[in-house]
Protein backbone atom coordinates (compact mmCIF):
# COMPACT_ATOMS: atom_id res chain seq x y z
CA UNK A 1 0.00 0.00 0.00
CA UNK A 2 1.15 3.66 -0.37
CA UNK A 3 2.01 6.07 1.95
CA UNK A 4 -0.49 8.94 2.66
CA UNK A 5 1.59 11.94 4.18
CA UNK A 6 -0.45 13.66 7.00
CA UNK A 7 0.12 16.32 8.74
CA UNK A 8 0.35 16.82 12.69
CA UNK A 9 -2.00 19.78 13.41
CA UNK A 10 -0.59 20.62 17.30
CA UNK A 11 -0.05 23.94 19.24
CA UNK A 12 3.90 22.87 20.69
CA UNK A 13 3.39 19.92 22.59
CA UNK A 14 -0.38 19.80 22.31
CA UNK A 15 -2.13 17.32 20.03
CA UNK A 16 -4.95 18.18 17.97
CA UNK A 17 -8.04 15.81 18.14
CA UNK A 18 -8.55 16.60 14.04
CA UNK A 19 -5.15 14.07 14.21
CA UNK A 20 -6.20 11.75 14.98
CA UNK A 21 -9.40 12.26 12.91
CA UNK A 22 -6.92 12.57 9.90
CA UNK A 23 -4.59 9.36 10.70
CA UNK A 24 -8.19 7.66 10.58
CA UNK A 25 -9.04 8.81 6.75
CA UNK A 26 -5.58 7.73 6.01
CA UNK A 27 -6.16 4.51 6.61
CA UNK A 28 -8.87 3.89 4.70
CA UNK A 29 -6.29 5.26 1.50
CA UNK A 30 -3.23 3.57 2.24
CA UNK A 31 -0.30 3.40 5.47
CA UNK A 32 -0.33 6.68 7.38
CA UNK A 33 2.52 8.71 7.65
CA UNK A 34 2.76 11.55 9.87
CA UNK A 35 4.95 15.11 9.20
CA UNK A 36 5.52 17.02 12.51
CA UNK A 37 6.78 20.26 11.74
CA UNK A 38 8.42 22.31 14.97
CA UNK A 39 8.71 21.17 18.21
CA UNK A 40 6.52 19.35 20.54
CA UNK A 41 6.75 15.45 19.12
CA UNK A 42 7.49 14.38 22.52
CA UNK A 43 6.97 10.07 23.47
CA UNK A 44 3.56 10.86 24.31
CA UNK A 45 2.55 12.01 21.05
CA UNK A 46 4.39 9.67 18.99
CA UNK A 47 2.71 6.62 21.05
CA UNK A 48 -0.95 8.82 21.04
CA UNK A 49 -0.57 8.86 16.98
CA UNK A 50 0.54 5.50 16.92
CA UNK A 51 -2.60 4.19 18.70
CA UNK A 52 -4.53 5.48 15.77
CA UNK A 53 -2.45 3.73 12.52
CA UNK A 54 0.74 6.15 12.59
CA UNK A 55 3.57 3.81 10.87
CA UNK A 56 6.11 6.61 10.92
CA UNK A 57 6.23 9.70 12.36
CA UNK A 58 9.07 12.61 10.66
CA UNK A 59 9.81 15.49 12.30
CA UNK A 60 10.97 18.69 10.95
CA UNK A 61 11.78 20.80 13.77
CA UNK A 62 14.43 23.53 13.08
CA UNK A 63 14.52 27.31 13.83
CA UNK A 64 13.49 27.57 10.14
CA UNK A 65 10.32 25.46 10.52
CA UNK A 66 9.05 28.08 13.92
CA UNK A 67 10.00 31.53 13.41
CA UNK A 68 8.74 31.96 9.74
CA UNK A 69 4.68 31.25 9.41
CA UNK A 70 3.75 28.76 6.58
CA UNK A 71 5.89 28.89 3.83
CA UNK A 72 8.63 26.86 5.68
CA UNK A 73 6.26 23.90 5.78
CA UNK A 74 4.99 24.15 2.62
CA UNK A 75 8.45 23.47 1.02
CA UNK A 76 8.49 20.86 3.30
CA UNK A 77 5.31 18.95 2.29
CA UNK A 78 5.81 19.88 -1.16
CA UNK A 79 9.27 18.20 -1.26
CA UNK A 80 7.95 14.94 0.33
CA UNK A 81 5.38 14.54 -2.07
CA UNK A 82 8.23 14.48 -4.26
CA UNK A 83 10.45 12.02 -2.62
CA UNK A 84 7.65 9.95 -0.88
CA UNK A 85 5.16 10.07 -3.95
CA UNK A 86 2.35 10.10 -1.27
CA UNK A 87 -1.29 8.55 -2.75
CA UNK A 88 -2.78 11.64 -0.99
CA UNK A 89 -2.13 14.58 1.37
CA UNK A 90 -4.31 14.65 4.51
CA UNK A 91 -4.30 18.18 6.48
CA UNK A 92 -6.34 19.91 8.66
CA UNK A 93 -8.56 22.47 7.29
CA UNK A 94 -7.04 25.23 10.08
CA UNK A 95 -5.30 28.89 8.65
CA UNK A 96 -2.21 27.32 8.96
CA UNK A 97 -3.21 24.36 7.46
CA UNK A 98 -4.99 25.09 4.37
CA UNK A 99 -2.50 27.71 3.62
CA UNK A 100 0.40 24.82 3.73
CA UNK A 101 -2.30 22.82 1.79
CA UNK A 102 -2.53 25.75 -1.01
CA UNK A 103 1.34 26.71 -1.61
CA UNK A 104 2.51 23.25 -1.72
CA UNK A 105 -0.19 22.35 -4.17
CA UNK A 106 1.18 25.17 -6.46
CA UNK A 107 4.56 24.12 -5.62
CA UNK A 108 4.07 20.50 -6.71
CA UNK A 109 1.00 20.56 -9.18
CA UNK A 110 -1.44 19.14 -7.36
CA UNK A 111 -5.28 19.68 -6.97
CA UNK A 112 -6.41 20.49 -3.58
CA UNK A 113 -9.99 20.37 -2.18
CA UNK A 114 -10.45 21.96 1.29
CA UNK A 115 -13.28 21.19 3.67
CA UNK A 116 -13.95 17.51 3.42
CA UNK A 117 -16.35 16.05 5.96
CA UNK A 118 -15.53 12.50 4.68
CA UNK A 119 -13.07 10.98 2.32
CA UNK A 120 -14.01 7.49 0.41
CA UNK A 121 -11.45 4.96 0.05
CA UNK A 122 -10.98 5.38 -3.46
CA UNK A 123 -10.30 9.43 -2.92
CA UNK A 124 -14.01 10.90 -3.56
CA UNK A 125 -13.96 13.64 -0.98
CA UNK A 126 -17.55 14.50 0.29
CA UNK A 127 -18.01 18.30 0.73
CA UNK A 128 -21.07 19.91 3.31
CA UNK A 129 -20.88 23.56 1.53
CA UNK A 130 -22.99 26.50 1.74
CA UNK A 131 -23.85 26.25 5.00
CA UNK A 132 -24.17 22.38 5.21
CA UNK A 133 -27.17 23.69 2.74
CA UNK A 134 -25.57 21.24 0.00
CA UNK A 135 -23.82 18.09 -0.31
CA UNK A 136 -20.84 17.96 -3.00
CA UNK A 137 -18.57 14.83 -3.74
CA UNK A 138 -15.45 15.38 -5.89
CA UNK A 139 -12.28 14.16 -6.88
CA UNK A 140 -8.94 15.73 -7.50
CA UNK A 141 -7.40 14.87 -10.93
CA UNK A 142 -4.37 16.51 -11.14
CA UNK A 143 -1.34 14.83 -9.28
CA UNK A 144 -1.55 13.71 -5.72
CA UNK A 145 -4.67 14.75 -3.99
CA UNK A 146 -4.37 17.72 -0.98
CA UNK A 147 -7.13 17.33 0.86
CA UNK A 148 -7.60 19.76 4.23
CA UNK A 149 -9.95 17.95 6.45
CA UNK A 150 -12.82 19.78 9.13
CA UNK A 151 -12.54 18.46 12.39
CA UNK A 152 -14.89 17.20 14.22
CA UNK A 153 -16.15 15.34 10.70
CA UNK A 154 -14.50 12.51 10.47
CA UNK A 155 -14.91 9.69 13.40
CA UNK A 156 -11.61 8.56 14.79
CA UNK A 157 -11.13 5.15 15.41
CA UNK A 158 -8.18 3.65 17.61
CA UNK A 159 -6.15 0.98 15.19
CA UNK A 160 -2.82 0.35 17.41
CA UNK A 161 0.27 0.47 15.06
CA UNK A 162 4.33 1.35 16.60
CA UNK A 163 5.21 4.67 15.18
CA UNK A 164 8.94 4.65 14.14
CA UNK A 165 10.13 8.18 14.93
CA UNK A 166 12.44 9.90 11.91
CA UNK A 167 13.78 13.39 11.86
CA UNK A 168 14.29 14.79 8.45
CA UNK A 169 16.00 17.80 7.79
CA UNK A 170 14.64 19.54 4.29
CA UNK A 171 16.66 22.71 2.97
CA UNK A 172 14.32 25.67 3.59
CA UNK A 173 14.75 28.85 0.75
CA UNK A 174 15.48 32.14 1.96
CA UNK A 175 12.06 33.07 0.17
CA UNK A 176 10.00 31.05 2.80
CA UNK A 177 11.89 32.97 5.29
CA UNK A 178 10.82 36.10 4.40
CA UNK A 179 8.18 36.93 7.32
CA UNK A 180 9.84 36.36 10.94
CA UNK A 181 7.48 35.62 13.66
CA UNK A 182 8.88 38.44 16.58
CA UNK A 183 6.29 37.10 18.99
CA UNK A 184 3.40 34.50 20.08
CA UNK A 185 0.37 35.77 22.06
CA UNK A 186 -1.69 33.32 23.87
CA UNK A 187 -5.02 34.21 24.95
CA UNK A 188 -5.86 32.64 28.15
CA UNK A 189 -8.52 30.15 27.10
CA UNK A 190 -8.55 28.54 30.69
CA UNK A 191 -9.54 25.15 31.05
CA UNK A 192 -12.41 25.10 27.81
CA UNK A 193 -11.85 22.76 24.85
CA UNK A 194 -10.74 24.10 21.63
CA UNK A 195 -13.84 25.50 19.78
CA UNK A 196 -13.50 23.75 16.29
CA UNK A 197 -12.68 20.27 18.09
CA UNK A 198 -15.40 20.63 20.97
CA UNK A 199 -18.15 17.84 21.52
CA UNK A 200 -20.43 19.86 22.91
CA UNK A 201 -20.35 23.71 21.93
CA UNK A 202 -22.59 26.38 23.72
CA UNK A 203 -22.93 29.59 22.27
CA UNK A 204 -24.74 33.52 22.95
CA UNK A 205 -25.82 35.90 20.36
CA UNK A 206 -27.20 38.96 20.80
CA UNK A 207 -30.22 38.12 23.07
CA UNK A 208 -27.19 37.76 25.83
CA UNK A 209 -27.23 41.88 25.85
CA UNK A 210 -23.55 42.67 27.01
CA UNK A 211 -20.16 41.36 27.89
CA UNK A 212 -21.27 40.43 31.26
CA UNK A 213 -24.07 38.36 30.21
CA UNK A 214 -21.88 35.58 28.93
CA UNK A 215 -21.02 34.81 32.37
CA UNK A 216 -24.35 32.61 32.56
CA UNK A 217 -23.29 30.93 28.60
CA UNK A 218 -19.76 30.15 30.31
CA UNK A 219 -21.50 28.86 33.43
CA UNK A 220 -23.53 26.36 30.69
CA UNK A 221 -20.49 25.54 28.63
CA UNK A 222 -18.97 24.61 31.85
CA UNK A 223 -21.28 22.22 33.19
CA UNK A 224 -21.04 20.28 30.02
CA UNK A 225 -17.11 20.48 29.66
CA UNK A 226 -17.95 22.76 26.50
CA UNK A 227 -16.41 25.08 24.23
CA UNK A 228 -18.43 29.02 24.03
CA UNK A 229 -19.23 30.04 20.83
CA UNK A 230 -20.41 33.81 20.01
CA UNK A 231 -22.27 34.58 16.95
CA UNK A 232 -21.01 37.93 15.20
CA UNK A 233 -23.42 40.17 16.64
CA UNK A 234 -22.25 39.47 19.71
CA UNK A 235 -18.35 39.68 18.80
CA UNK A 236 -18.90 42.94 16.39
CA UNK A 237 -20.18 44.62 19.72
CA UNK A 238 -17.21 43.79 21.69
CA UNK A 239 -19.09 41.24 24.11
CA UNK A 240 -16.83 38.33 23.57
CA UNK A 241 -13.79 38.09 21.75
CA UNK A 242 -13.45 37.45 18.05
CA UNK A 243 -11.98 33.99 18.30
CA UNK A 244 -14.89 32.52 19.19
CA UNK A 245 -17.20 33.35 16.60
CA UNK A 246 -18.94 30.82 14.33
CA UNK A 247 -20.64 31.73 11.18
CA UNK A 248 -19.82 32.62 8.42
CA UNK A 249 -16.57 34.78 8.77
CA UNK A 250 -15.94 32.88 11.67
CA UNK A 251 -15.50 29.61 13.06
CA UNK A 252 -17.49 26.36 11.31
CA UNK A 253 -18.05 23.58 14.06
CA UNK A 254 -20.05 20.72 13.89
CA UNK A 255 -20.17 18.95 17.49
CA UNK A 256 -22.66 16.17 18.50
CA UNK A 257 -24.52 19.18 20.62
CA UNK A 258 -24.99 22.58 19.97
CA UNK A 259 -26.55 25.22 21.91
CA UNK A 260 -27.92 28.35 20.40
CA UNK A 261 -28.69 31.11 23.09
CA UNK A 262 -30.31 34.28 22.02
CA UNK A 263 -29.11 33.98 18.57
CA UNK A 264 -31.45 34.54 15.97
CA UNK A 265 -30.07 32.43 13.43
CA UNK A 266 -29.10 34.25 10.44
CA UNK A 267 -27.67 32.33 7.31
CA UNK A 268 -24.59 34.15 8.33
CA UNK A 269 -24.27 32.23 11.26
CA UNK A 270 -25.75 29.04 10.40
CA UNK A 271 -23.41 28.41 7.95
CA UNK A 272 -20.99 28.24 10.78
CA UNK A 273 -23.34 25.27 12.96
CA UNK A 274 -25.55 23.62 10.84
CA UNK A 275 -24.05 20.46 10.57
CA UNK A 276 -23.65 20.19 14.71
CA UNK A 277 -25.86 16.81 15.13
CA UNK A 278 -27.84 17.88 18.11
CA UNK A 279 -29.64 21.57 18.21
CA UNK A 280 -30.92 23.23 21.69
CA UNK A 281 -32.33 26.70 20.61
CA UNK A 282 -33.53 28.83 23.94
CA UNK A 283 -34.86 32.27 22.02
CA UNK A 284 -37.02 34.63 23.66
CA UNK A 285 -38.53 35.46 19.85
CA UNK A 286 -40.41 32.38 18.65
CA UNK A 287 -40.26 33.80 14.94
CA UNK A 288 -36.43 33.50 14.94
CA UNK A 289 -35.24 31.63 12.25
CA UNK A 290 -32.78 29.40 14.36
CA UNK A 291 -35.91 27.51 15.76
CA UNK A 292 -35.99 25.43 11.94
CA UNK A 293 -32.29 23.71 13.30
CA UNK A 294 -33.56 23.00 16.86
CA UNK A 295 -34.24 19.47 17.53
CA UNK A 296 -35.82 20.45 20.83
CA UNK A 297 -36.23 24.50 21.35
CA UNK A 298 -37.44 26.36 24.44
CA UNK A 299 -38.90 29.98 23.49
CA UNK A 300 -38.37 31.84 26.39
CA UNK A 301 -35.64 33.96 28.58
CA UNK A 302 -32.42 32.75 28.12
CA UNK A 303 -31.27 34.54 31.57
CA UNK A 304 -33.90 32.17 33.58
CA UNK A 305 -33.95 29.06 31.19
CA UNK A 306 -30.19 28.84 31.14
CA UNK A 307 -29.31 29.36 34.68
CA UNK A 308 -31.76 26.35 35.37
CA UNK A 309 -30.68 24.31 32.90
CA UNK A 310 -26.99 24.50 34.42
CA UNK A 311 -28.47 24.01 38.02
CA UNK A 312 -30.38 20.96 36.57
CA UNK A 313 -27.22 19.71 35.23
CA UNK A 314 -25.08 19.59 38.37
CA UNK A 315 -27.60 17.86 40.12
CA UNK A 316 -27.95 15.25 37.89
CA UNK A 317 -24.22 14.52 37.05
CA UNK B 1 2.53 53.45 -2.13
CA UNK B 2 1.00 51.87 -4.27
CA UNK B 3 -1.56 49.50 -3.26
CA UNK B 4 -3.46 46.90 -4.91
CA UNK B 5 -6.60 45.23 -3.10
CA UNK B 6 -8.02 41.98 -5.24
CA UNK B 7 -12.11 41.83 -4.70
CA UNK B 8 -14.90 38.98 -5.45
CA UNK B 9 -18.20 39.11 -6.55
CA UNK B 10 -20.28 37.12 -4.78
CA UNK B 11 -24.02 36.06 -4.00
CA UNK B 12 -25.61 38.35 -1.49
CA UNK B 13 -24.55 36.72 2.13
CA UNK B 14 -28.48 36.66 3.08
CA UNK B 15 -29.44 34.64 0.11
CA UNK B 16 -29.75 30.76 -0.45
CA UNK B 17 -26.89 29.38 -2.66
CA UNK B 18 -27.07 26.71 -5.02
CA UNK B 19 -25.29 25.16 -7.43
CA UNK B 20 -26.22 24.77 -11.59
CA UNK B 21 -27.11 21.33 -12.40
CA UNK B 22 -25.17 21.70 -15.74
CA UNK B 23 -21.75 22.88 -14.86
CA UNK B 24 -21.66 22.10 -10.60
CA UNK B 25 -20.50 25.73 -10.34
CA UNK B 26 -22.41 28.45 -8.52
CA UNK B 27 -25.40 29.82 -9.42
CA UNK B 28 -24.42 33.04 -9.54
CA UNK B 29 -27.49 34.87 -11.27
CA UNK B 30 -30.05 33.38 -9.08
CA UNK B 31 -28.92 35.70 -6.74
CA UNK B 32 -27.89 39.54 -6.54
CA UNK B 33 -24.27 40.02 -6.84
CA UNK B 34 -22.30 41.73 -4.05
CA UNK B 35 -18.75 43.05 -3.38
CA UNK B 36 -17.57 39.97 -0.64
CA UNK B 37 -18.12 41.27 2.62
CA UNK B 38 -14.67 40.64 4.46
CA UNK B 39 -13.19 42.66 1.29
CA UNK B 40 -14.56 45.30 2.02
CA UNK B 41 -11.96 45.53 5.27
CA UNK B 42 -9.51 45.43 2.71
CA UNK B 43 -10.37 48.39 0.42
CA UNK B 44 -10.54 50.01 4.29
CA UNK B 45 -7.21 49.38 5.19
CA UNK B 46 -5.52 50.24 2.03
CA UNK B 47 -7.40 53.52 1.88
CA UNK B 48 -5.97 54.19 5.69
CA UNK B 49 -2.40 53.28 4.21
CA UNK B 50 -3.05 55.58 1.76
CA UNK B 51 -4.04 58.44 3.77
CA UNK B 52 -1.27 57.76 6.55
CA UNK B 53 1.68 57.32 3.83
CA UNK B 54 0.80 58.63 0.70
CA UNK B 55 -0.14 56.67 -2.49
CA UNK B 56 -2.57 55.00 -4.75
CA UNK B 57 -5.08 52.33 -4.12
CA UNK B 58 -6.03 49.99 -7.39
CA UNK B 59 -9.25 47.66 -6.88
CA UNK B 60 -8.50 44.36 -8.87
CA UNK B 61 -11.03 42.04 -9.75
CA UNK B 62 -11.88 38.71 -12.08
CA UNK B 63 -15.29 37.76 -12.72
CA UNK B 64 -18.28 38.37 -15.15
CA UNK B 65 -18.77 41.35 -16.81
CA UNK B 66 -21.85 42.16 -14.16
CA UNK B 67 -18.49 42.48 -11.54
CA UNK B 68 -17.92 45.74 -12.65
CA UNK B 69 -20.48 46.93 -10.36
CA UNK B 70 -18.46 45.58 -7.59
CA UNK B 71 -15.27 46.74 -9.22
CA UNK B 72 -17.25 50.41 -9.01
CA UNK B 73 -18.64 49.80 -5.83
CA UNK B 74 -15.23 49.22 -4.23
CA UNK B 75 -13.84 52.22 -6.00
CA UNK B 76 -16.20 54.22 -4.83
CA UNK B 77 -15.18 53.99 -1.23
CA UNK B 78 -12.53 56.00 -2.42
CA UNK B 79 -9.77 53.72 -4.38
CA UNK B 80 -8.08 55.61 -7.69
CA UNK B 81 -8.34 52.63 -10.42
CA UNK B 82 -9.77 49.39 -10.97
CA UNK B 83 -8.33 46.39 -12.97
CA UNK B 84 -11.19 43.74 -14.54
CA UNK B 85 -9.98 40.37 -15.61
CA UNK B 86 -12.94 40.00 -18.18
CA UNK B 87 -13.10 36.96 -20.03
CA UNK B 88 -15.63 34.14 -20.87
CA UNK B 89 -12.66 31.17 -21.18
CA UNK B 90 -12.56 31.84 -17.25
CA UNK B 91 -15.91 30.81 -15.76
CA UNK B 92 -15.41 28.09 -14.11
CA UNK B 93 -12.08 28.28 -13.05
CA UNK B 94 -10.85 26.90 -9.20
CA UNK B 95 -8.79 28.17 -7.17
CA UNK B 96 -5.26 27.47 -8.69
CA UNK B 97 -6.47 28.55 -11.97
CA UNK B 98 -7.90 32.08 -10.47
CA UNK B 99 -4.23 32.49 -8.14
CA UNK B 100 -2.84 32.34 -11.96
CA UNK B 101 -4.73 35.12 -13.28
CA UNK B 102 -4.49 37.37 -10.63
CA UNK B 103 -0.82 36.55 -10.48
CA UNK B 104 -0.71 37.75 -13.94
CA UNK B 105 -2.67 40.73 -13.56
CA UNK B 106 -0.99 41.68 -10.41
CA UNK B 107 2.98 41.24 -11.25
CA UNK B 108 4.74 44.14 -13.04
CA UNK B 109 3.32 46.88 -11.44
CA UNK B 110 5.12 47.78 -8.79
CA UNK B 111 2.08 47.02 -6.11
CA UNK B 112 4.14 47.88 -2.33
CA UNK B 113 1.24 45.51 -0.94
CA UNK B 114 -1.48 43.25 -2.02
CA UNK B 115 -4.68 43.07 0.38
CA UNK B 116 -7.57 40.68 0.24
CA UNK B 117 -10.77 40.10 2.62
CA UNK B 118 -9.24 36.34 4.52
CA UNK B 119 -12.07 34.36 2.42
CA UNK B 120 -14.70 34.73 0.34
CA UNK B 121 -18.37 34.11 1.67
CA UNK B 122 -19.16 31.42 -0.90
CA UNK B 123 -16.62 29.11 -1.93
CA UNK B 124 -15.10 30.18 1.92
CA UNK B 125 -11.50 28.33 1.01
CA UNK B 126 -9.30 31.03 2.24
CA UNK B 127 -6.33 30.15 0.14
CA UNK B 128 -6.48 32.35 -2.37
CA UNK B 129 -3.63 35.15 -0.70
CA UNK B 130 -1.38 32.24 0.40
CA UNK B 131 -1.48 30.79 -3.51
CA UNK B 132 -0.77 34.18 -5.50
CA UNK B 133 1.94 34.94 -3.04
CA UNK B 134 3.44 31.79 -3.62
CA UNK B 135 3.19 32.45 -7.17
CA UNK B 136 4.70 36.02 -6.91
CA UNK B 137 7.72 34.49 -4.44
CA UNK B 138 6.30 37.57 -1.90
CA UNK B 139 5.95 37.20 1.64
CA UNK B 140 2.93 36.60 3.17
CA UNK B 141 0.92 37.97 6.04
CA UNK B 142 -2.75 36.06 6.08
CA UNK B 143 -5.55 36.82 9.01
CA UNK B 144 -4.61 39.86 10.06
CA UNK B 145 -6.30 41.81 12.56
CA UNK B 146 -3.69 44.74 12.90
CA UNK B 147 -1.23 45.93 9.84
CA UNK B 148 1.32 48.80 10.49
CA UNK B 149 3.95 49.84 7.76
CA UNK B 150 6.87 52.01 8.61
CA UNK B 151 8.87 53.16 5.44
CA UNK B 152 9.43 49.38 3.81
CA UNK B 153 8.99 47.71 6.85
CA UNK B 154 5.65 45.62 7.49
CA UNK B 155 4.44 44.54 11.21
CA UNK B 156 1.09 42.49 11.81
CA UNK B 157 -1.06 40.52 13.88
CA UNK B 158 -2.23 37.23 12.64
CA UNK B 159 -4.85 35.53 14.19
CA UNK B 160 -4.79 31.81 15.14
CA UNK B 161 -5.83 29.81 17.52
CA UNK B 162 -4.81 30.36 20.14
CA UNK B 163 -4.15 34.31 20.14
CA UNK B 164 -2.08 36.29 17.93
CA UNK B 165 1.17 36.03 16.27
CA UNK B 166 3.27 39.18 15.92
CA UNK B 167 4.74 38.94 12.51
CA UNK B 168 7.32 41.21 10.88
CA UNK B 169 7.89 41.52 7.12
CA UNK B 170 9.12 43.71 4.38
CA UNK B 171 7.50 45.01 1.27
CA UNK B 172 6.03 43.81 -0.71
CA UNK B 173 3.64 41.07 0.43
CA UNK B 174 0.56 39.85 0.54
CA UNK B 175 -1.92 40.55 3.03
CA UNK B 176 -5.07 39.19 4.15
CA UNK B 177 -7.62 40.70 6.47
CA UNK B 178 -10.03 39.32 8.89
CA UNK B 179 -12.90 42.06 9.90
CA UNK B 180 -12.22 42.75 13.46
CA UNK B 181 -9.14 44.62 11.58
CA UNK B 182 -11.51 47.83 11.01
CA UNK B 183 -14.77 49.54 10.31
CA UNK B 184 -15.22 50.02 6.54
CA UNK B 185 -16.78 53.71 5.43
CA UNK B 186 -19.87 53.98 3.37
CA UNK B 187 -19.25 55.16 -0.13
CA UNK B 188 -20.16 58.85 0.03
CA UNK B 189 -22.37 60.23 -2.72
CA UNK B 190 -18.96 62.27 -3.58
CA UNK B 191 -17.25 59.27 -3.89
CA UNK B 192 -19.94 57.11 -5.51
CA UNK B 193 -20.25 60.38 -8.91
CA UNK B 194 -16.12 60.05 -8.42
CA UNK B 195 -15.94 56.37 -9.28
CA UNK B 196 -17.97 56.50 -12.45
CA UNK B 197 -14.74 58.62 -13.59
CA UNK B 198 -12.15 56.67 -11.85
CA UNK B 199 -10.01 54.50 -14.95
CA UNK B 200 -10.85 50.94 -15.28
CA UNK B 201 -8.69 48.40 -17.29
CA UNK B 202 -10.65 45.40 -18.37
CA UNK B 203 -8.21 42.66 -19.51
CA UNK B 204 -8.93 39.49 -21.51
CA UNK B 205 -6.15 36.29 -20.57
CA UNK B 206 -4.98 36.33 -23.16
CA UNK B 207 -3.83 40.23 -22.65
CA UNK B 208 -2.33 38.81 -19.91
CA UNK B 209 -0.09 36.39 -21.75
CA UNK B 210 -2.13 33.11 -20.09
CA UNK B 211 -2.42 30.06 -22.01
CA UNK B 212 -5.87 29.47 -22.66
CA UNK B 213 -5.14 25.72 -21.91
CA UNK B 214 -4.43 26.39 -17.62
CA UNK B 215 -7.82 28.25 -17.09
CA UNK B 216 -11.75 28.04 -16.96
CA UNK B 217 -13.83 24.87 -16.20
CA UNK B 218 -11.41 22.40 -18.45
CA UNK B 219 -8.26 23.31 -16.36
CA UNK B 220 -10.03 22.40 -13.23
CA UNK B 221 -7.45 19.97 -11.34
CA UNK B 222 -10.46 19.26 -9.26
CA UNK B 223 -14.06 17.90 -10.76
CA UNK B 224 -17.72 17.33 -8.90
CA UNK B 225 -19.04 14.04 -9.34
CA UNK B 226 -22.08 14.69 -7.88
CA UNK B 227 -24.03 17.20 -5.60
CA UNK B 228 -27.34 17.00 -3.82
CA UNK B 229 -29.29 19.59 -1.51
CA UNK B 230 -29.30 18.07 2.30
CA UNK B 231 -32.63 16.73 2.91
CA UNK B 232 -33.95 19.12 5.24
CA UNK B 233 -34.02 18.67 8.99
CA UNK B 234 -37.34 16.96 10.30
CA UNK B 235 -38.93 19.42 12.29
CA UNK B 236 -37.88 19.19 15.61
CA UNK B 237 -39.98 20.32 19.28
CA UNK B 238 -40.32 23.56 20.54
CA UNK B 239 -41.81 24.54 23.73
CA UNK B 240 -42.65 27.58 25.81
CA UNK B 241 -41.11 28.19 28.67
CA UNK B 242 -43.75 28.15 31.62
CA UNK B 243 -41.10 28.15 34.46
CA UNK B 244 -39.23 25.01 33.78
CA UNK B 245 -38.08 25.52 30.01
CA UNK B 246 -34.54 24.73 31.69
CA UNK B 247 -35.28 21.19 33.56
CA UNK B 248 -37.22 20.28 30.41
CA UNK B 249 -34.24 20.57 28.30
CA UNK B 250 -32.03 18.87 30.84
CA UNK B 251 -34.68 16.20 30.48
CA UNK B 252 -34.02 15.93 26.05
CA UNK B 253 -30.07 16.04 27.21
CA UNK B 254 -30.87 13.10 29.79
CA UNK B 255 -32.76 11.23 27.13
CA UNK B 256 -30.15 11.66 23.98
CA UNK B 257 -27.74 10.54 26.68
CA UNK B 258 -25.38 13.88 26.72
CA UNK B 259 -26.14 14.04 30.75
Amino acid sequence: MSDVLVLAEHHESEIRKVTFELITAARALGTPVVLWLGTGCGDAAVAAMGGFGATKILVADSTDVSDHPVVPGAEIVASLIESMKPAAVLVASSADGKEIAARSAIKSGCGIITDAVDIAPDGTVTQSIFGGSTVVHSRVTHGTPIITVRPNSITASQSAATAVVENITIAISDAAKLVSVTNRNVVEKGARPELAEADVVVSGGRGVGGAEGFGVIEALADSLNAAVGASRAATDAGWYPHQFQVGQTGKTVSPSLYIANGISGAIQHRAGMQTSKVVIVVNKDSEAPIFELADFGVVGDLFTVVPQLTEEIAKRK
Amino acid sequence: MKIAVCVKQVPDTWAEKKLKADTSTLDRESADGVLNELDEYAVEQALQLVEANGGEVVIVTMGPERAAETLRKAISMGADAGIHVLDNNLAGSDAIATSAVLAKALQGRDFDLILFGSESTDARMSVIPAMVAERLGLAQVTFAQKVNVDGTTLIAERVTDYGFDTLTTSLPAVVSVVEKINEPRYPSFKGIMAAKKKPVETLTAADLGLDPSVVGAGAAWSAVADFAARPPKPAGVVITDEGAGGTSIADYLTTSKFI
